[in-house]
């Protein structure tokens, strides 16, 4: 077996039998890195050095035997992350000099339990998209193929270049962060575990903002238990966040191998919407069996207001986008275009030169829905419905105590299959949505490849701040699954 | 729901992202999609709901005495400016 192909949890433990060392882990991913990034793309910036650096001292509190949770083990950050020194891009032409000066909370969180920082993921820009497409930083390919058929498939959006890594073994574990469904939707295309906290459970601090009452991050992995692991390390309070939740975090790991005796799982009637794929609805039904094998009761519900939650995500989010994204001018940080002959010319050069189409046109959307005349009809009937969205989760928790989805309406898609509608696109994130305007903690695991030989997830809604039964529901999930295909394109077997 | 190019003007202005003519055509056709699609909200009943403000777990915001916790740190504010003047950023003329 390849050091690259261990899981987190396997790793931790041989770093501490000494059957290798941070650095002999930290170099194979390095070299996996060389050998595929230029294919893939998932890194935006590769950290080689500092993080060869970073595993022998890694190596040196090892031995003397003071080495807490993650040391020496690799990961990939979305570079949506602020880190100390190192570019921070947001896959934005705008952001494409600015070196942060200070360290987000999740990824210091990270550093204080001995992670070595492997480099910065791919992302939509700004993370707005669902398919990685609108990197300044060029497109992520998924590492997986239809069987037989060299075509290239997206990873999904916007956490893609951090989901590409993670299942071609170009990281152990990557950050992500999931605004309408960005972390979920590429663990699903790209077959690994993705897990959106609850908001409030990890920092905001430091994470370049999209949509503050949605954005969340959260770990993906190969594995549930990594997952666990990963997460118990990134979450926790923050007094710099104001919307950060000081509530203990829990054991998570302990809760892989909890009993699911009695648990009561949920099945949304309207997360069945007409021409869902057959295939798909027999992956769900694969996935009820299998919680029900594990015990649990399986409860049909009702979630009546799901339909509108897209169009209420495409009213907050663009309107929360709108005023995050108006800090970029050209005057502080970020690129400046030239030649600006006043204060207006300069704004509106460089930020036109600066965002990409996509951001444009959220920007703009979000402008509209809040200006004057607009605001009532748009933005605050979208927080209206928000309320009925999440009374729908609510009243359906009285009831069961997780549900169970499709992760998303289809296996990865081609890179030139891509809808020029926009709104086609926005159909991606249908199940995943809801989740993400109540705040709700949820998480994708794979369940089986589909008859093209492309990988499907499931998607679990838990109740806020109990990612435990997330975590408990996923594992019996994946062991039943027994999910052990990878990826054509990865570490050690590239093509 | 369809935009007109004025409206889509005056959008683009007060986002201050400078489009084209061009552009402002496309923009104006790609809103007027979007939020002809965004008005599906309007079967819905939202008689007496109230907004949902942030994710509102339902708690107060957190406060804190308000003292000094942060600062002297000028050269790592001004670190990342497209263009300085000493311990100022600088923008183009605004005062003739």
């Amino acid at each position: 077996m390849m050091l690259t192909d261990l899981t987190i949890a396997q790793a931790v433990e041989g770093l501490r039998k000494r059957d290798f060392s941070a650095t002999e882990l930290t170099k194979a991913h390095t070299g996996a890195i060389s050998q595929l990034n230029g294919r893939l793309n998932a890194y935006i910036t590769v950290t080689a050095d500092k993080a060869e650096a970073a595993a022998a001292e890694a190596d040196k509190a090892l031995v003397a035997g003071d080495a807490p949770a993650l040391t020496g083990i690799p990961l990939g950050i979305k570079d949506l992350f602020c880190t100390e020194g190192v570019r921070t891009t947001a896959g934005s032409r705008i952001l494409s000099n600015f070196v942060p000066p200070y360290e987000s909370t999740v990824t210091a969180n990270l550093l204080k339990n001995g992670a070595i920082f492997l480099g910065k993921t791919n992302l939509d820009e700004f993370a707005m998209g669902s398919a990685n497409l609108t990197s300044a930083f060029g497109e992520v390919e998924n590492p997986w193929h239809r069987t037989g058929d060299s075509s290239v498939l997206v990873p999904g959006g916007s956490s893609g270049g951090s989901a590409a890594a993670v299942a071609a073994h170009l990281a152990m574990g990557a950050t992500g962060t999931d605004t309408g469904g960005s972390i979920r939707q590429p663990a699903a295309y790209c077959g690994i575990v993705g897990l959106k906290p609850t908001y409030g459970r990890c920092s905001r601090w430091g994470t370049i903002a999209f949509a503050s009452s949605l954005d969340q991050a959260g770990p993906m992995t190969r594995t549930v238990e990594d997952a666990a692991i990963m997460l118990q390390a990134m979450a926790g309070h923050d007094p710099k966040d104001s919307t950060s939740a000081d509530i203990a975090v829990p054991d998570y790991r302990a809760a892989t191998t909890r009993s699911l005796k009695g648990l009561r799982v949920g099945i949304p009637a309207e997360y069945r919407p007409d021409g869902m794929s057959e295939e798909l609805l027999a992956v769900w039904q694969k996935g009820i069996d299998m919680l029900r094998e594990a015990g649990c009761e399986i409860v049909d519900v009702s979630l009546p207001h799901t339909k509108y939650g897209l169009a209420t995500y495409y009213i907050i989010a663009p309107a929360e986008c709108s005023s995050n994204l108006a800090r970029y001018d050209g005057v502080r940080f970020g690129v400046r275009a030239e030649g600006a002959t006043s204060l207006d010319d300069l704004y509106e050069k460089s930020r036109h030169n600066g965002f990409g189409e996509e951001v444009r046109r959220r920007i703009l959307v979000g402008t509209y829905v809040l200006s004057a005349g607009y605001y009532d009809a748009y933005y605050l009937k979208a927080q209206k419905v928000r309320t009925l969205i999440q009374r729908d989760f609510t009243n359906a928790f009285e009831k069961v105590d997780v549900l169970l989805t499709p992760t998303a309406p289809t296996a990865a898609f081609g890179r030139d299959e891509k809808p020029e509608d926009p709104v086609q696109m926005y159909l991606n994130d249908i199940f995943t949505v809801p989740a993400s305007m109540a705040g709700q903690p949820a998480m994708s695991v794979p369940v089986t490849l589909d008859s093209k030989g492309l990988p499907l997830g499931l998607q679990l809604i838990g109740r806020h701040f109990d990612e435990e039964t997330l975590i408990a529901a996923g594992a019996a999930l994946e062991k039943a699954a027994a999910f052990t295909a990878r990826p054509d394109l990865r570490a050690g077997a590239a093509a | 729901m369809s935009l007109d190019l004025a409206t889509t003007r005056r959008i683009a202005k007060l986002a201050r992202i400078g489009l084209n003519d061009q552009e402002t055509e496309a923009v104006r056709a790609q809103l007027g999609g979007i939020l002809g699609w965004i008005e599906i909200l309007n079967e819905v009943d939202v008689e007496g709901i109230p907004p949902m403000i942030g994710t509102s777990m339902n708690t107060a915001l957190a406060q804190r005495p308000d003292v000094v916790t942060d600062g002297n740190c000028q050269e790592k504010v001004l670190s990342n400016a497209p263009d300085r003047a000493g311990p100022f950023f600088t923008v183009p003329k605004v005062v003739e």
